[in-house]
C-alpha cells in the first residue's frame, strides 16, 4: 500500500469539483494522478483508499436555506427605494461628511495612542512588587472600567462645574499658574482626555495579560546575558507580549473607532454627528445613516488588514495554528 | 584579576589560591525550606565541576545562586575574586544595583535546561543580542565571531532560522553558543541534557566536551554520569541541601566512601549498590 489517494474522493459538498466539473485545477490533478497510476500493479489498486464519504443532508440544506436568505436580502436592498442610494451617492464624499470622517480618525488614533501607554504604565505598575503601586493600578482599572464611558465622556466635559480652576504647582504648596477649566478643557480634550483614559484602563488588562504569557525562562535568560530591567522589558517580555497582545488591541481600535460616535453627544462633528447635521436639515435619515455606516465598514476594513501584516510580524518565529481543524488532515 | 580574599576560613583547602569559583558557608532558604545549608565549593581556575545528585538536593538552585538569578540566604559567592550581588566596603555590603548586578551577569554564562532560546529572533539575532546591546561592542565584530561560534558547534547553515524549527539538541547548541558570545570566563551548565532525547543529548555533550578542553572554568549540574566520568575534575554529589561527598571521578562514581552517593549512583546507573 504504497499510494494512498487521501484526494481521489472528496467528503462533502464543500469540495464542488465533483459536484460541479467545471474547477479545471483540481480536475487537472486528479487526472494526473489517475494516468501516473495507471502502469502500477492490480496490487496497488486494491490496496488503495476509495471509502464512500459519510452522507450530509444536513449540508446540502443549510446551504439553501443560507443562499435564499442572501438572495432575499439583495433584493430587498435593490428594490426597496427608502435605501435611497442616490442619496448616499450624493453624500458619501461631501466635505462635511470627509471632515467627520478625519475627525473620527483623530480621535481614534490619538486616543488609541494614549490608551495603549496608559496601559503599558499601569500593567507594569500592576506587576510591581510595590503593593501601593499594585493597588493603585487595580483601583484604576475598577474605577474607569466599572462605570460607562458615556458617563465618563459627560463627566469631563462638565469638569468645570467641579473644579474651575486647574493650577500647576508643588503638591499642597504654592501654584505656578492656573487656567479655567472650561478655557482648557474643550469639549475635543475632553472627548479625547474621557476615551484615553477608558481605553487605557482596557488596554493595560489586555497587556498584562500578554506580559504574563512571555515564560519565566525568557526573562532568566535575557538577565542571565546581563540584560538590565528596561533592556529585557523592551527587547524580550514587550515583543513577546505583542504577539498575546495584537488581537484583542486590534479588536480595541476597531471598536475605539466606532465608540468616537458616542462624542455626537459632546457636539464634536465626528463621523457620526457630522451626517445628524445633515439628516436634521433634509430628513434623508436612513441613506445618510448607511453613509456613516459605509464609512465606519471602509475604516474597519483596512485596521482588519493592518491587523493581518502587524500579527504575522510579532508572530514571527511561532508555529501557530491558523485554522481550527479538529478533524483529520484532509 | 584579584584573588579572593583569604580570610574565608571554611573553603580554603590546597589549591585555593588558584580558585575560580569560591563559595563560602552558603545557606539557602524559601520562606520556610532550607533548599542548602553551609555549603563550601571551590572551583579552580580552568577546571570542571560535576555537580550531581537526587532532585530536590538544591544543585539547580546554587548554580542559579552563583549567576545571582537567585539571592543566598547567607553566605558569600565570589567569582573571579569578585563578591556575588554586592559590594563589601569594610564590614558592610552594599547591594549591587541594576546596571552593576547586569555587568557581573554578563561575565558568566549560564545555559538552561529549557534552553530559553528568544523564540521572536533568529538564531544569529539570539547570538548578537547581549553582546551588541549589553556590551555594546561593534556590531560587525561580533557577527564575526557569533558566525565561528555557530561553526564551532556546528550550526552554521541554521543562522537564519527561528528556533521554533529546530531540534531540541540544536536550540540548546545555540543557547551555549549564546552565553558564549559574551567571552565568560565561567560558564554554568544546569541539566543542559535533561530536556532532551537522549539520542540528541550527545551532540549537546560533544560541545561541552570541547569547551572544557579549550579551558574554560564550568560548573555543570547533570545527571550525565559519563560526561561527569569523562570531563570532570571534580565530582560532587549533593543530596538533601548539603554536600555528601566531593572528589576525582574515579573517587566518587567508582569508589564511592559515603552509603549515600552508592544508592543514588546504583539508582542513576541502573546496578544494585555494591
Amino acid at each position: 500500500m504504497k499510494d494512498i489517494e487521501t484526494d481521489s474522493y472528496s467528503e462533502s459538498p464543500q469540495d464542488l469539483r465533483r459536484v460541479v466539473p467545471l474547477f479545471g485545477a483540481g480536475l487537472t490533478r486528479a487526472f494526473q494522478r489517475r494516468r501516473k497510476a495507471a502502469p502500477e500493479s492490480s496490487a496497488d489498486d486494491e490496496w488503495a483508499i476509495k471509502a464512500r464519504p459519510v452522507p450530509r443532508p444536513g449540508r446540502w440544506i443549510a446551504t439553501v436555506v443560507v443562499g435564499l436568505l442572501i438572495a432575499m436580502l439583495v433584493h430587498g436592498l435593490i428594490t426597496n427605494g427608502t435605501f435611497g442610494w442616490g442619496v448616499v451617492r450624493h453624500y458619501f464624499f461631501t466635505s462635511l461628511v470627509l471632515s467627520g470622517v478625519r475627525l473620527t480618525v483623530i480621535l481614534t488614533v490619538v486616543s488609541m495612542a494614549a490608551g495603549i501607554a496608559i496601559g503599558i504604565v499601569v500593567a507594569v505598575m500592576r506587576m510591581s512588587p510595590n503593593p501601593l503601586m499594585s493597588n493603585a493600578s487595580r483601583l484604576y482599572v475598577w474605577f474607569f472600567r466599572g462605570t460607562p464611558l458615556l458617563v465618563q465622556l459627560i463627566f469631563w466635559y462638565n469638569i468645570g462645574a467641579l473644579y474651575p480652576k486647574i493650577s500647576v504647582g508643588v503638591p499642597f504648596g504654592p501654584s505656578f499658574t492656573s487656567f479655567s477649566a472650561n478655557h482648557v478643557l474643550t469639549s475635543l480634550v475632553a472627548a479625547l482626555v474621557g476615551l484615553s483614559l477608558n481605553e487605557g484602563a482596557y488596554m493595560a488588562e489586555i497587556i498584562r495579560s500578554g506580559i504574563i504569557a512571555v515564560d519565566v525562562g525568557q526573562i532568566e535568560a535575557a538577565r542571565s546575558l546581563g540584560m538590565r530591567h528596561r533592556l529585557l522589558l523592551r527587547r524580550i517580555v514587550l515583543p513577546q507580549a505583542m504577539r498575546v497582545v495584537i488581537p484583542p488591541t486590534g479588536n480595541q481600535v476597531i471598536t475605539m473607532l466606532k465608540t468616537t460616535s458616542l462624542c455626537s453627544v459632546l457636539a464634536i462633528a465626528e463621523l457620526l454627528y457630522s451626517v445628524e447635521l445633515i439628516y436634521q436639515r433634509n430628513f434623508e435619515t436612513i441613506p445618510l445613516l448607511i453613509v456613516a455606516s459605509l464609512w465606519y465598514l471602509l475604516m474597519t476594513t483596512v485596521l482588519s488588514v493592518g491587523q493581518y501584516y502587524l500579527e504575522r510580524h510579532f508572530g514571527r518565529g511561532h508555529v501557530t495554528m491558523l485554522t481550527l481543524n479538529l478533524q483529520h488532515r484532509r | 584579576m584579584s584573588m579572593a580574599p583569604l580570610d574565608t576560613n571554611g573553603a580554603s583547602t590546597p589549591g585555593a589560591t588558584d580558585a575560580f569559583v569560591q563559595v563560602v558557608k552558603a545557606t539557602k532558604r524559601f520562606g520556610p525550606t532550607t533548599v542548602f545549608e553551609n555549603i563550601d565549593l571551590i572551583v579552580g581556575r580552568g577546571k570542571v565541576s560535576c555537580i550531581i545528585g537526587p532532585s530536590g538536593a538544591g544543585k539547580s538552585t546554587l548554580l542559579r545562586c552563583v549567576n545571582a538569578l537567585e539571592r543566598l540566604s547567607a553566605g558569600r559567592i565570589y567569582v573571579g575574586g569578585d563578591l556575588i550581588g554586592f559590594k563589601e566596603q569594610g564590614d558592610q555590603l552594599y547591594e549591587l544595583t541594576d546596571k552593576q548586578a547586569a555587568f557581573q551577569r554578563s561575565k558568566i554564562g549560564m545555559v538552561f535546561q529549557r534552553f530559553n532560546l528568544f523564540p521572536h529572533m533568529t538564531v544569529l539575532e539570539n547570538i548578537v543580542e547581549a553582546p551588541v546591546r549589553v556590551l555594546r561592542q561593534d556590531k560587525a565584530e561580533v557577527l564575526e565571531r557569533a558566525r565561528a561560534l555557530l561553526v564551532r558547534v556546528g550550526l552554521s547553515d541554521r543562522e537564519k532560522s527561528y528556533p521554533a524549527h529546530l531540534s531540541g539538541g540544536q536550540q540548546q547548541r545555540v543557547a551555549i553558543a549564546r552565553a558564549l558570545a559574551l567571552q565568560p570566563q565561567l560558564m554554568l551548565f544546569d541539566e543542559p541534557t535533561s530536556a532532551l532525547d537522549p539520542e540528541l543529548c550527545g551532540e549537546v555533550l560533544d560541545v561541552m566536551k570541547q569547551l572544557a578542553h579549550h579551558g574554560i572554568t564550568m560548573v555543570v549540574v547533570t545527571h550525565e554520569m559519563g560526561f561527569a566520568r569523562d570531563v570532570a575534575d571534580e565530582v560532587v554529589f549533593m543530596d538533601g541541601g548539603a554536600i555528601v561527598e566531593r572528589g576525582t571521578p574515579i573517587d566518587v562514581l567508582e569508589h564511592p566512601a559515603e552509603e549515600r552517593t552508592r544508592k543514588f549512583l546504583g539508582s542513576v546507573l541502573g546496578r544494585a549498590p555494591s
